[in-house]
């Protein structure tokens, strides 16, 4: 029955669908504002309309409190884009996830990323309680669960409509133990996950190292990985990701891109400058995107550009990903 | 071992207020062997508040006991003839001690002296790192004996967050990452086969989530009449 009412699919979304034909599909990102402003999502989602098939919208990033991500999922709708309702175990406990996430679809979100969520200590709430009562991996199996079994946590039934999203998660290659990466991944595709973004892919050497190890486990065959990449807008904010985002590894490649496009340009000449390295960083992405085209086991990309949602349309464009594919 | 920490004298004084007769209550155990609440420490906090008192123009009367263990009826009953005429009772033990003389002598107040914090292990010469949280359901079992509850900060059960970087905790430089400690411990027993399994959601109402946890006994109960 309720594989009919979703023509085969999970969950009907429009990336579900993108990725099981077969395209190179793209993710986006949208991040709420620390506002009840409506208006900043909106103008956010106007300026990523149609440059990927569905955007995530974070879950108070940062540990930051911001719009909720079900909120501004709902804006985002009304826009006319798909998102990807961001839940981290930072935050709620199994009643308020299952909760929060029935209303989530009736409110029409499809895609639903778990998340362990960033610590609290880093955010602007430092002296808060944290929950998690559940990892990423359970949460995964319990949404899987509500939607394949129409069950809650607790075994108990779902009488009535069950929610049915496109389960997703994140993974980071580049945190440690490195070995243990890849059979991370195999557990939360073991507990049902359908898609899964890499955390941002500043080092592609060891991004391939990680990649072959999932081919060899034949993990690209049962979840679609979705490389995640981002521009970086000056050299200020490469050293910061390198030294201060904890498990992220940024290569000097992309610091002497940086240097090399203003070389040139004379120290005085600060908006010149600043030009050049956005097009730089804009351009870098786009080259990186194509790379990623060509590993195997890579279903697509996660574009990850908060606060600078313009630079999306240019990167996928540069890539000749541009217009996305519409699948019925 | 539970482990805490003296709280400043200046909480110290706030939460004294304007007692007169104040009786500083160490407890030789616990709070002696991680140098927070035993005898010396009893001593070198009772001379501090006279000195702070006598400053501030209203000097108080502080006079000091230590018992053995502050957390048992049978060792600090005999304090019951001490209390005679003290405002308040400043205890150095940790939160159970503090609530035992409370409970066992209801007629005057005493109050926290330290801070418990946690379950913890010397691992070197003045340094305690927790070990357990007392979640009343020892997972340590399945974990190579090393607790994800205490010693992850997000608690995680099935692997390391994205934050794992070279061994150390994404929260804290200064501590190592609980999940490479199991990784390790797997990898040198050979059996990180165990690790691939999923862990189903904990039962938190072994915990403090369940409410208040008691333990009867009934084969170590006396028989009442
Ligand atoms: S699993 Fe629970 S009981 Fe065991 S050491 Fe950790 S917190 Fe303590
Ligand atoms: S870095 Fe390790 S110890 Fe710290 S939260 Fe992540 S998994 Fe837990």
């Amino acid at each position: 029955m309720a594989e009919e009412r979703t023509n085969g699919h999970k969950s009907g979304s429009n990336l579900e669908k993108v990725l099981r034909a077969g395209h190179f599909a793209i993710t986006g990102e949208l991040g709420p504002p620390q506002s009840a402003d409506a208006e900043e999502v909106i103008h956010k989602a106007r300026l990523l309309k149609g440059t990927a098939e569905a955007f995530n919208i974070t879950d108070n990033q940062t540990a930051v409190v911001r719009l909720s991500s079900i909120g501004s999922a709902v804006l985002v709708i009304k826009e006319g884009l798909e998102p990807t309702v961001q839940m981290t175990c930072r935050d709620r406990n199994r009643l308020a996830i299952q909760s929060d996430l029935l209303g989530a679809y009736a409110l029409g979100a499809r895609n639903l990323l778990c998340l362990t969520g960033d610590h609290q200590s880093f955010g602007n709430h430092p002296t808060a309680k944290n929950v998690h009562d559940l990892d990423s991996i359970q949460m995964i199996r319990m949404v899987k669960n509500m939607r394949d079994e129409g069950i809650f946590e607790c075994g108990d039934e779902i009488k009535g409509k069950v929610p049915r999203f496109f389960i997703g998660a994140a993974i980071n290659p580049f945190a440690d133990p490195f070995e243990f990466r890849a059979h991370r991944l195999a557990k939360k595709v073991e507990a049902g996950v359908d898609f899964v973004q890499t955390q941002l892919i500043y080092d592609m050497g060891r991004f391939r190292k990680f990649m072959e190890q999932v081919v060899n486990m034949g993990l690209h065959e049962k979840v679609y990985i979705l490389a995640g990449v981002g521009p970086i807008k000056s050299i200020g904010a490469a050293n910061y990701m390198k030294n201060y985002v904890p498990g992220m590894i940024v290569q000097d490649e992309w610091i002497e891109g940086l240097r090399a496009a203003i070389t040139d340009i004379p120290k005085e000449d600060k908006d010149a400058r600043r030009e050049a390295l956005r097009n730089q960083g804009i351009k870098a992405c786009s080259e990186q995107i194509k790379e990623l085209r060509e590993i195997e086991g890579v279903a697509g990309v996660h574009i990850m550009a908060i606060e600078w949602e313009e630079a999306v349309r240019p990167i996928v464009e540069g890539a000749g990903l541009l217009p996305r594919p519409q699948v019925e | 071992m539970i482990v805490g920490e003296r709280k400043p004298l200046s909480e110290i004084m706030e939460l004294l207020g304007g007692a007169q007769k104040v009786l500083v209550a160490g407890c030789g155990t616990c709070v002696t062997v991680c140098f927070a609440g035993g005898e010396k420490e009893v001593g070198i906090l009772a001379s501090e508040l006279r000195m702070k008192s006598k400053l501030d123009d209203h000097a108080m009367d502080v006079e000091e006991a230590t018992v053995q263990r502050q957390c048992e009826w049978e060792y600090i009953d005999p304090l019951r003839e001490r209390l005679d005429g003290f405002d308040v009772v400043l205890s150095l033990a940790c939160g159970i001690g503090v609530q035992a003389m409370n409970e066992r002598f209801p007629g005057v107040i005493t109050l926290p002296g330290i801070n418990t914090t946690s379950l913890s292990l010397p691992v070197e010469q003045g340094v305690w790192e927790e070990r357990c949280q007392a979640c009343g359901d020892c997972l340590l079992g399945t974990t190579f004996g090393i607790c994800p509850i205490a010693r992850c900060s997000k608690q995680l059960l099935n692997g390391p967050c994205g934050g794992s970087q070279e061994g150390i905790c994404e929260v804290d430089s200064d501590t190592p990452c609980a999940w490479q400690l199991i990784w390790d411990r797997a990898i040198e027993f050979d059996q990180v086969r165990r690790l691939l399994d999923i862990q189903a959601p904990k039962n938190w109402s072994q915990s403090r989530d369940g409410g208040l946890r008691k333990i009867v006994r009934e084969d170590l109960q006396l028989e009442s009449e």
